[in-house]
């Protein structure tokens, strides 16, 4: 059976808990005291992953850590209809490409986050600059595909994984006091996200806009 | 960022963090009332809270129900009793600082509120169309000065990490002191008894507040981890709605506010706030 090592506020567990509900995946979460407990920097989580992040993947005799490299994974082997990831090279190269988005200039928005919520101590306006930057670099993205009659992050017709590792941390700009009044497309693009079938969503993530998501 | 000048609220006892957040030789430098604060303990475990600012001024403090308390004034009483902290058999997880951006008058007011569940957390603490509040007591006891609220029942989908299915719920919810509340819940697993799940709010300043939650209860099935989940997703459910609620400060005048039944713990939390003349984080 699947394992994941799963943190129930963290933005990149929940995109493997999505795309597990998405591909109808059984799996056993393991709850790992993320906070207060700071449980992922201990010895025993250490074993598991040497870089004391959630969330790890175990399958098998596979073992992944990475949000992006554990959807490629799930997609890769789980999806039949092989949708999520497709397997032609410039599918794989632009979709790899948004991954590399999502766990990068987009987990400035996770910062921010974990500053106004849990307390982190950084720098706060660098993080909400940063992740203001990657924000209009998406919407300004998301308005050329709708442009194109797209509604996705990747240029195929249908949401892939590019999707998934995207939206956690623009959906919860919010709680790290990141409004998304001035990106239109992202507010147009996380409402097709919450209308896919078998969407699940994840606390601070509502089914309903709040104020601060709603186009005006 | 000034201290406040609100004497309910100085000499009131107010929580400032988990005991296991200032470890030995260890310290926590937070906010209490608009005040910098530093909680420290030295290497033999005693524990000081001192305002750095204000010549290093030593507080009071105490360590009970799990957490550190501590007063900028002089507490007329005690913290209150809590009896559930020394029962036989009950685990209690504490959930750490989540701040939140509100008053931490709005923090407990949306606690005490039944008829939010099936909304805010559905298909876990509350379900369409199971969204009727049924009649309940409300009343001051004296000479404690608290709030309880009596015989709340609700049908609850997922009423615990421990719970099987669906039940009926009965609450009773206490209001100690203005940012502190617990709530009495029918336990899923073992029958007249109840699971305690509480909010020690933080002020730190008129409209930020650091939450402590924590879980008393009986559960021989589950994992700390798993209940420790369950209770953070509960309450980051109602963050983003809590940071959205406009005005941030909670108003006391309740004249030209629409009140239904459910309604009426709150209605009797304002009115107790504005007797005791209590202004931070309210519009009086």
């Amino acid at each position: 059976m699947i394992r994941l090592y799963d943190y129930v506020l963290s933005g990149n567990c929940y995109k493997i808990r999505l795309l597990l509900a998405i591909l109808d995946l059984e799996y056993e979460a393991v709850a790992v005291d993320f906070y207060p407990g700071r449980a992922h920097r201990e010895p025993d989580f250490l074993d598991i992953n040497p870089l004391g992040q959630l969330p790890v993947l175990e399958d098998g005799d596979v073992r992944l850590r990475d949000a992006q490299a554990i959807l490629i994974y799930l997609a890769a082997k789980y999806d039949g209809t092989r949708e999520w990831f497709p397997e032609d090279p410039t599918s794989q190269g632009e979709i790899a490409m948004w991954l590399s988005f999502a766990g990068g200039e987009i987990m400035n928005a996770s910062a921010a986050r974990l500053h106004d919520m849990l307390g982190y101590e950084l720098d706060i306006d660098k993080a909400r600059a940063a992740a203001h930057d990657a924000f209009r670099v998406l919407d300004d993205h998301l308005t050329e595909r709708e442009i194109a009659g797209r509604d996705w992050v990747a240029a195929m017709a249908r949401p892939t994984i590019a999707d998934i590792a995207c939206f956690p941390y623009v959906a919860l700009a919010g709680d790290g006091g990141i409004s998304l009044d001035d990106y239109r497309a992202i507010q147009r693009w996380l409402d097709r996200v919450k209308a896919i079938p078998e969407f699940i969503p994840m606390p601070g993530i509502h089914l309903f806009p709040r104020a601060s998501e709603r186009a005006m | 960022m000034t201290k406040t000048t609100d004497a309910t609220a100085l000499h009131d006892w107010q929580v400032i963090g988990r005991v296991e957040d200032i470890p030995r030789g260890g310290a926590r430098r937070t906010q209490l009332l608009g005040q910098n604060i530093t909680a420290q303990r030295g290497p033999d475990g005693a524990l000081s809270v001192f305002e750095p600012d204000g010549h290093n001024r030593s507080l009071p403090t105490r360590e009970r129900h799990g957490h550190v308390w501590t007063s900028l004034g002089k507490p007329g009483r005690e913290l209150p009793d809590m009896p559930e902290f020394e029962e036989e058999g009950r685990r209690l997880i504490t959930c750490g600082a989540i701040t939140v951006r509100t008053s931490p008058l709005r923090i407990v007011e949306n606690f005490l509120d039944l008829a939010h569940f099936p909304y805010i957390h559905t298909d876990i603490l509350g379900v369409e169309p199971h969204t009727a509040v049924e009649d309940y007591k409300v009343e001051i006891r004296r000479p404690e000065d608290e709030i309880w609220a009596t015989e709340c029942r609700f049908f609850q989908p997922q009423a615990a990490t421990s719970a099987g299915g669906g039940q009926i719920s009965e609450y009773m919810y206490r209001v100690t002191s203005p940012f502190v509340t617990i709530l009495d819940k029918t336990c899923p697993i073992r029958e007249g008894a109840w699971d305690l799940i509480g909010l020690f709010v933080q002020p730190l300043e008129e409209d930020i507040c650091d939450v402590h939650s924590f879980v008393l209860v009986f559960d021989e099935e589950n994992s700390d981890e798993a209940m420790l989940h369950f209770q953070q997703m509960i309450f980051m459910q109602d963050r983003s709605i809590l940071e959205n609620q406009i005005p941030a400060h909670l108003p006391l005048d309740s004249r030209g506010e629409h009140a239904i039944p459910a309604d009426r713990t709150s209605m009797v939390y304002r009115r107790w706030l504005r007797d005791k003349g209590l202004r931070f984080g309210a519009i009086p």
